[in-house]
């Protein structure tokens, strides 16, 4: 199944530009982490960005998605600045990102977690949540439900309830809460963590916090998904299905930036790739370019192959 | 030794946990019926006997409504200081500052003593001291909300100390001279009092000097529509954002969540309770000088909210309640001979109760048990 | 506004802001160190600087030298300094260990956020006043005035007094001292190796928990400092004189850059100058709001103060 995924998007391999590093440059004092670096993110495919230990990726990362000013050079998404951005701004333009070093929120639920991701798509504000005044016009989610028998009291308290719904409309907050928390528990079925919905994160097994972590991203209906070294830790089954869920969500139409430096899983999952090397681009292209690259092969894998 | 004492504090935790537990398996119905009891309770207390429990809870020395009146503001004080401590973990040490501002915002806007003399009723100074209390909220945490929490902790202490400096020394305040005729709601007591009531307070002012009862039944409906207020709050996206950034405030802020902006509605959201607390200490006191709002009552406040439980409604109020009420309670008791008191110790008593609450209960005597606002999802599954 | 006064006066206040600006500095030392290392507010540092006011004068009090007693001779006056002197510092520095060992170690072991920390400094320092203060009566303990102020030379106008000179020069002497204890030293290497980086020190073998005691130390030896000269000039202590005293001495360390040896100086005299202008300019009703709104200007435009914080690194 994978080889189908990976041939059928290599014919008709896109083009159009979704994001694009142009001459960016950060220095720390005087310290030069990232030299003139150019690239661009395709829509619709899976990039991975490599390089050895200190190359500069991660900095890479941070820039794109708006934690650190680049000194010079500038990041646009979608014909828009990212630079210069509020953070906040930056995930509602479409960019959302995990940690290398998981930061989910510890205390909170999964499904919490995941609700926390769709707050970025909320339109009820701070007044709007305690009064709850504004109305929508109910659907068959959020209508409130008779039960069946029962006390006769909570059954009239219900169909009165019900009753008003239908006549002024449910309120817009709580067909956010219901519509937020459907999209949540989806999420969760896709990355495949259901189970775990009602656990504290803190409480979730280490790959199962790494998966809560791209729910919470996807719930911020990104374009671009960036995932820092999402199988660091992982034993290879736990990769192989890593792999599946990275085609899985490109397959939704989104795209993918992967930082990794398991050379296996860069070369098995992206369509192109960049590499960094001491904070300056030094190859990009297919993962077959990239492998043959004499200059990859000099400063990142040692041997030709890998040798692992 | 101490781990002996953590484990047994341990198993207490356990058992409160399971306490808790078990009033939450109550059908829905039952613990509303459970809950409107106790308000019934709580709004006679003051003119009921209750055998067993009276002799335990009324306090000797100061008339009981007065204390009870007293415990239910600050009871909102410490909803409000909830709101910004235990829900977004905002350490504000300069709460005192919305309490006076919302207190002055009364007197100023409806003593004939105050230099607006504007005169206006009670009931519509209060709407003005909340508005006011919000704006000078959001006004001191737009530029400090951006600076380090340790750092904003010092920065509200100024706040506090200067809003103190101002009503002291400001000639619109009438300084030392302090403001006095301070309006109160109206209405008057009924004739006879139907058995319940003195018939001694008869067509007197229900909120004048007679009785704390009217106040008390103010602030007691004050306090249940600020936790309904609270509640609402923190069960909808308002309270999962501040929660967020209260655990990881970088990871909350690139998941989209304003953090700021959200901040900043917590600081004004404690700030107008505050106010409302201020105004019903205002219209109580009838007169308002500036020594009411020293600093260490706002130690006092901290206090009652972190020793109680931050972020639990029940445990605030627990520390209110230690704070405000106990106190009084032991006020004038004799202990091996000596009479106790309890105004002296206050605040060296809960001084010591910061350092050992934060040692062995970081998290208050009354901790919150995080659980989740949202329905259960595994159980549901396996239900449908 | 009275400008006019401001300028008439320009000198005088000066030198006035200078001298308290010199005991800012001296406190603002002790919040300055354990930021560095520990990233935390030691709120009852304030308690520290107030317990050797205290010292100093029980201590001349046991000598028998209080409000009634006969003006000393030069030599006395000396051996009371000193003697006052080692009595703050010993009392302060051991107040400070003793807010360590209570508030601070036995939850350092747990790691907790850091505002757990500031809430059980706040209660140490509660504990510490209202003791004070009820061992006390909460009444006001006057000293003998050891030091007449005198005239030395006159600056544009503005009189500078012994008492001034005193004070400034002592703050600056110590504080430099210190500066060479940390730059020079063997322990002050290991204090700086923490600041940097607590780890890599542990893994180096420097003894965490002793660099912390030490720090402590060293601030309550600074704040005792800070005591005798307080004495000295205003003549008495009272229970809560820490309270504003600390909170100004702490923006004085924000104000020079906190963790910063050298910032906490220039903040110190900065602040002094700053307060006394102000009360100048408003009127000395609003001299305690100035430093307040310098803290909250500095956060706002320079959150790193005005030399950044070099022991530490600056984190927005």
């Amino acid at each position: 199944m994978s080889e189908q995924t990976s041939t059928s998007v290599a014919t008709d391999a896109p083009t159009e530009t979704l994001l694009r590093v142009d001459n960016v440059t950060l220095k720390f004092g005087g310290l030069v982490a990232l030299d003139q670096v150019n690239f661009e993110v395709r829509k619709g495919e899976i990039l991975g960005l490599i390089g050895p230990n200190g190359a500069g990726k991660t900095t890479c990362f941070n820039v794109m998605t708006g934690v650190y000013k680049p000194t010079s050079g500038q990041v646009t998404f979608d014909g828009d600045r990212v630079s210069g951005k509020p953070r906040y701004a930056i995930t509602r333009m479409g960019i959302a990102r995990t940690f290398q070093n998981i930061r989910l929120f510890p205390e909170m639920t999964a499904l919490e977690n995941v609700l926390v991701g769709t707050d970025v798509r909320h339109k009820t504000s701070v007044p709007g949540a305690l009064f709850r005044i504004s109305r929508v016009r109910g659907n068959e989610h959020t209508l409130p439900v008779v039960p069946e028998g029962g006390n006769p009291i909570v059954r009239a308290w219900a169909k009165v309830r019900l009753a008003s719904a239908r006549t002024f409309g449910v309120s817009r907050y709580i067909a956010e809460e219901r519509a937020a928390r459907d999209k949540a528990l989806e999420l969760l079925t896709f990355v495949g963590i259901t189970a775990h919905a009602d656990e504290q994160a803190k409480n979730l097994s280490y790959g199962d916090q790494r998966r809560l972590e791209i729910a919470r991203a996807l719930a911020t209906e990104p374009k671009l998904l960036c995932l820092d070294e999402p199988a660091a830790g992982f034993n290879p089954t736990e990769k192989a299905r890593l792999l599946d869920l990275i085609r899985k969500i490109r397959d939704l139409g989104l795209t993918v930036l992967l930082i990794e430096h398991d050379m296996r899983l860069v070369m098995g999952v992206t369509d192109r790739i960049v590499v960094l090397e001491f904070g300056k681009k030094i190859a990009e292209g297919s993962p077959a370019e990239v492998r043959a690259n004499p200059k990859v092969v000099a400063a990142y894998l040692g041997v030709p192959e890998d040798a692992a | 030794m101490i781990d002996k004492l953590l484990k047994a504090d341990g198993r207490r935790l356990g058992f409160l946990a399971k306490m808790g537990d078990r009033w939450r398996a109550i059908p829905k119905g039952w613990r509303f019926a459970a809950g409107l009891a106790f308000v019934l309770l709580l709004v006679v207390l003051p003119r009921v006997q209750i055998p067993i429990i009276d002799p335990i809870i009324r306090t000797t020395k100061i008339d009981f409504t007065t204390v009870l009146f007293t415990v239910a503001m600050y009871i909102v004080v410490a909803v409000g200081l909830n709101v910004v401590i235990g829900l977004a973990g905002l350490l504000d040490l300069g709460y005192i500052g919305f309490f006076a501002v919302g207190a002055y915002s009364v007197a100023l806007f409806g003593s004939p003593q105050s230099p607006l003399a504007t005169k206006y009723p009670w009931l519509i100074c209060v709407p003005i001291a909340i508005a006011v209390t919000m704006i000078s909220g959001v006004l001191l945490g737009w530029p400090t909300l951006r600076v380090r929490g340790d750092y904003l902790a010092i920065v509200t202490l100024g706040f506090g100390e200067i809003v103190r400096l101002v009503a002291q020394n400001s000639a619109f305040t009438n300084g030392q001279r302090g403001i006095g005729n301070i309006p109160y709601p109206p209405g008057t007591w009924p004739e006879g009092g139907g058995g319940f009531l003195d018939p001694a307070w008869g067509t007197l002012p229900i909120f004048g000097s007679a009785t704390s009862l009217g106040w008390y039944w103010l602030a007691l409906a004050c306090v249940i529509l600020c936790m309904y207020a609270s509640r609402r709050l923190e069960h909808s996206r308002v309270g999962r954002a501040w929660v967020a950034i209260r655990e990881d405030e970088d990871a909350a802020e690139i998941m989209g969540v304003q953090a700021f902006k959200f901040k900043l509605w917590a600081f004004a959201i404690g700030a107008a309770l505050g106010g409302l607390a201020g105004a019903l200490f205002a219209g109580k006191q009838a007169f308002m000088g500036s020594n009411s709002f020293d600093l260490l009552t706002s130690i006092l406040f901290v206090a009652m909210v972190v020793v109680g439980g931050a972020g639990n409604l029940a445990g605030v109020t627990l520390g209110a309640i230690l704070v405000w009420y106990l106190p009084e309670r032991l006020r004038g008791i004799e202990l091996f001979g000596v009479e106790l008191n309890t105004g002296e110790y206050r605040l060296l008593a809960f001084g010591l109760a910061l350092i050992i609450v934060m040692t062995f209960r970081p998290k208050g005597l009354l901790p919150k048990r995080y659980r989740s606002s949202q329905p259960p999802v595994v159980a549901e599954e396996a239900t449908a | 506004m009275h400008f006019d006064y401001w300028l008439d006066n320009f000198w005088s206040l000066s030198v006035g802001g200078l001298t308290q600006g010199a005991i800012y500095a001296l406190v603002a030392l002790g919040y300055t160190l354990v930021y560095g290392v520990l990233r935390l507010i030691n709120f009852a540092h304030s308690e520290v600087f107030m317990t050797g006011t205290f010292a100093v004068i029980i201590a001349w009090d046991m000598l028998g030298y209080d409000l009634n007693a006969q003006r000393p001779g030069t030599g006395v006056v000396i051996a009371l300094l000193v003697a006052g002197l080692v009595a703050a510092s010993l009392t302060s520095a051991g107040t400070a260990l003793l807010v360590e060992r209570v508030a601070y170690r036995p939850l350092r072991r747990k790691n907790p956020p850091s505002l757990v920390f500031l809430i059980t400094a706040i209660g140490a320092s509660v504990v510490l006043f209202e003791a004070v203060g009820l061992l006390t009566d909460r009444k006001l303990k006057g000293a003998i005035t050891l030091v007449q102020p005198k005239e030395v030379f006159s600056l544009f106008g503005a009189s500078v007094d012994n008492v001034q000179i005193m004070i400034v020069v002592a703050a600056v002497v110590m504080m430099f001292g210190l500066e060479q204890f940390i730059n020079r030293t063997r322990l002050g290497r290991g204090v700086r190796a923490v600041a940097q980086n607590p780890d890599a020190a542990a893994l180096m073998g420097v003894n965490r928990d002793r660099v912390i005691m030490l720090i402590f130390m060293i601030g309550g030896l600074m704040a005792g400092g800070a005591a005798l000269l307080h004495i000295v000039k205003v003549g008495s202590a009272q229970y809560d004189v820490g309270f504003l005293l600390g909170v100004k001495a702490f923006a004085a360390a924000v104000l020079g850059g906190i963790g910063n040896l050298r910032g906490a100086l220039i903040g110190g005299l900065l602040l002094g100058l700053a307060e006394n202008w102000g009360a100048g300019i408003f009127g000395t009703i609003w001299m305690n709001v100035v430093p307040f709104a310098v803290l909250v200007l500095i956060l706002m435009f320079r959150p790193t103060g005005l030399l950044g914080e070099s022991m530490g690194r600056a984190r927005a």
